[in-house]
């Protein structure tokens, strides 16, 4: 099923790269003085990213070599105060792949225990991808990317909070109980 | 350093590169088409200059369009480069980043349906608030 899971997730970027190269096509073809230009603007943003793509290359083969899996999910395993938090954020950003090789994990820690805040967190930190830094820096400079990052950060542990308040809130037996005790 | 693991951690980091690159090219070729084809009055057309109406606006476009992050810096550099707010840019790329429309059914399957939707929604009101401060902390320096 994880393998149906990862052809099908496979396939759709291939499908995605004909439907634009189709689309390509369709405008070479309605307004053929847009298709060089367009080429070239590829090839603009193709030369931008390449030299990046060897720092990403290097930090991805770091993270890989000295962050595993088992030590993540045993240090997320509990309402582990602030030592919870700081595993969340910092196992946020490293985490690297595709949402859904890690959405079976992450249920398996629901299921253990984990606080929902600290899930909330870690996949709020996927979006904080230092891998990507230099993108971002390239693009809209380091004051911002910078400023933008920490404040990303501080709020995933806001947007930890206030989710796992709203699911105790509306969880549905501590719900009907309330509306019970009201009745009552 | 163990060279056995060295040599994995190459094989995983050079697999998930290769695995990015479809969707990279086909963002940038996108990315290229929309630029030369779409005039760039219509995304001041789309966004109406209003500093929450624009940040709503950014939300909503990250909300939907949820991807790669490296895809959402090159829309959003796009977009600012077009004349877009920096908060309704910010907003965009946090909502890229950080809610996922498209992925709240596999969410919700997994985390629980409340679990997906608090998320995704306090996740969605959160951009707007991330945007508005990054920005006024980028202003003052």
């Amino acid at each position: 099923m994880k393998k149906n899971k990862k052809q099908k997730d496979s396939s759709k970027k291939w499908y995605f790269l004909s439907l634009v190269v189709l689309i390509y096509g369709f405008v070479s073809w309605y307004a053929p003085e847009k298709s060089l230009p367009i080429l070239i603007s590829f090839i603009k943003l193709l030369g931008q990213i390449a030299p990046i793509f060897l720092i990403i290359y290097i930090i991805m083969v770091l993270t890989n070599l000295y962050i595993n899996n088992e030590k993540l999910r045993k240090h997320m395993g509990d309402d582990a105060g602030l030592k919870g938090w700081i595993i969340s954020i910092l196992a946020g950003i490293v985490s690297m792949g595709s949402i859904y090789v890690w959405y079976p994990l992450l249920k398996d820690l629901q299921q253990k225990g984990v606080k929902d805040k600290f899930i909330v967190t870690f996949l709020y930190n996927r979006g904080v991808k230092l891998q990507w830094l230099p993108v971002l820096l390239l693009y809209f400079g380091w004051v911002y990317a910078i400023t933008l990052l920490i404040v990303m950060i501080i709020f995933s542990v806001f947007q930890g909070i206030i989710t796992e308040k709203l699911i105790n809130t509306f969880d549905k037996p501590k719900y009907n109980g309330l509306i019970k005790k009201q009745v009552e | 350093m163990n060279l056995v693991k060295l040599k994995k951690s190459n094989k995983i980091a050079f697999k998930n590169i290769v695995k990015t690159l479809p969707i990279i090219f086909s963002m940038l070729f996108l990315v290229s088409i929309i630029t030369n084809v779409v005039p760039k009055s219509f995304y001041q057309k789309l966004f109406k200059g209003n500093l929450f109406l624009d940040a709503l606006i950014g939300d909503l476009l990250g909300s939907f369009l949820m991807g790669n992050p490296i895809t959402g810096y090159i829309i959003g550099n796009e977009l600012l480069k077009s004349g877009i707010s920096l908060v309704a840019v910010t907003t965009f790329l946090v909502a890229w980043v950080t809610v996922g429309i498209f992925q709240s059914p596999a969410e919700a399957l997994f985390l629980g349906k409340r679990f997906a939707l608090f998320r995704n929604i306090s996740a969605f009101f959160m951009a707007i608030v991330v945007a508005i401060i990054t920005v006024l902390i980028v202003n003052s320096i």
